[in-house]
């Protein structure tokens, strides 16, 4: 007789496993998200024309608006994967605890992101030339933003799939519920670029985490609703 | 076909009266301002609107926790009623702010906290109606219509905090703060608490109407289902 917890974590493991395996093999979630990332940095290259002084001031803000973009192309595919073939009937008919779905999905959708992070990054690094972004507070705040906007993410794209516009909803419900996630670490890597003291980013970054605990929260606690049919 | 409660009708008279009332108030009865002149005779039905707004926004949120406990169709009725009021509200307190910013502030706009706050709630509860409009199903509806309230109404006074961090010029009325402070003349008080009053009563009778507009929209619905079968 096995206690709840450890299956819990089993069940959840199970389902970052399984996306991870079918992307290890597909690669067209990454791939897609990666190229999209190149080519809005690319654009930010041109509309923005990033000169030496002007791309100090907004690398915090091009990143991260990167990654919100990107991150809206993963977290749909990812869902939308789970409908079409008929996956999320079979996980939810699984004698598993709805929230370990819900943290199975977060977590590969959080380990999609963060592959692309760690791509585009060093990628920007070596376009800008700006290595001030490989500091450890740096990538804290991007792991934070990250772990948040797919908290939210994963959500409301469970609910995003299941309605008629699908595609098209996603972005324009992340969107603004995210904006608090994003500005937040937008200040905060911002802050850290430009070397300011540590008291000056220690508000922004709690606002971070006091949002990625409460939105987890939520979350885990409004997500069977979401499934239910 | 239910007849028009009498209560209502009263209330609908007494909201005529009150907003006649305010009005003369705020435009006659309210002694001019002396910095900024007549156009300060915006901000009583700005606070009065904005009020209300937030009434509205706050028991979204309220339903939509009492909806996902109960599963009682009439908290969604309620709730659809209060985002639907507030949304007109809130728009038209945008717009009387922008009104009075021109002379004041030398603009329409400007990204200060409250007004951003503004325009990101308002986007919100208009991600909330395209949600409900994709989803055919009256019972999902209501379920995802609830989370979506619960998370946006989380996330308004986080984006409210981390936009704070920036500097603000929108002076402060009601409460402390190291913001400009707003002096008020007792004749003043008289017409600002009447607006918070007579935007308070139109609220209620609005938010009657369209719950009962709710329920008779729901029973053409089942007519409908009815005929089909």
């Amino acid at each position: 007789m096995k206690t709840a917890a450890p299956s819990f974590i089993k069940a959840t493991m199970a389902i970052v496993q399984k996306d991870l395996a079918a992307e290890l093999r597909s690669r067209e979630l990454l791939s897609a998200m990666l190229v999209f990332s190149m080519l809005v940095i690319l654009i930010f290259n041109f509309a923005l024309e990033l000169e030496i002084d002007v791309r100090q001031k907004v690398a915090a803000g091009v990143l991260w608006t990167t990654f919100a973009f990107a991150g809206t192309l993963g977290l749909n595919r990812s869902m939308a994967v789970e409908k079409d073939r008929g996956c999320m009937d079979g996980l939810l008919l699984a004698p598993v605890d709805r929230s370990a779905i819900f943290f199975g999905k977060a977590i590969s959708n959080l380990a999609f992101m963060l592959i692309v992070e760690a791509i585009v990054l060093p990628l920007y690094a070596v376009l800008y030339n700006e290595f001030r972004i490989f500091q450890l507070g740096f990538l804290g705040v991007i792991l934070l933003g990250s772990i948040g906007y797919i908290a939210v993410g994963t959500l409301l794209s469970a609910m995003s799939v299941q309605t008629r516009t699908r595609d098209v909803l996603l972005p324009i419900l992340l969107f603004p519920v995210a904006v608090p996630v994003l500005l937040a670490s937008v200040k905060a890597s911002g802050g850290m670029l430009a070397g300011a003291e540590f008291a000056e980013i220690l508000t922004p970054l709690n606002l971070l985490i006091v949002y990625d605990v409460i939105f987890i929260a939520i979350a885990f606690m409004v997500f069977d609703f979401v499934v239910e049919e | 076909m239910q007849t028009k409660p009498l209560m209502l009708k009263i209330l609908d008279v007494a909201s005529i009266i009150v907003l006649a009332i305010s009005t003369y108030l705020a435009l006659v009865f309210a002694p001019t301002e002396a910095v900024m002149g007549d156009v300060q005779r915006v901000f009583y039905f700005h606070i009065g609107t904005a009020w209300v707004g937030l009434v509205g926004f706050v028991l979204a949120a309220g339903t939509g926790i009492a909806y996902l406990v109960t599963k009682d169709m009439k908290w969604d009725r309620l709730e659809v009623a209060a985002v639907e009021v507030s949304t007109i509200f809130f728009f038209i307190t945008i717009v009387l702010g922008s009104i009075w910013a021109r002379p004041a502030w030398n603009t329409w706009w400007t990204w200060d906290p409250r007004l951003t706050t503004a325009a990101v709630t308002e986007l919100i509860y208009i991600a909330f109606f395209m949600l409900r409009q994709g989803i055919e199903d009256p019972e999902r509806r209501a379920r995802f219509g609830a989370v979506y309230a619960i998370l946006g109404g989380l996330s308004a006074p986080i984006t409210f905090m981390v936009i704070r961090l920036f500097r603000t010029i929108h002076p402060i009325v009601v409460g402390s703060g190291e913001g400009e402070k707003l002096p008020l003349t007792s004749d003043m008080r008289v017409a600002f608490f009447f607006a918070l009053f007579a935007f308070t009563v139109i609220f209620v009778d609005l938010m009657w109407h369209r719950i009962r507009l709710g329920s008779l929209e729901e029973k053409v619905e089942q007519l409908k289902l009815k005929v089909s079968m």
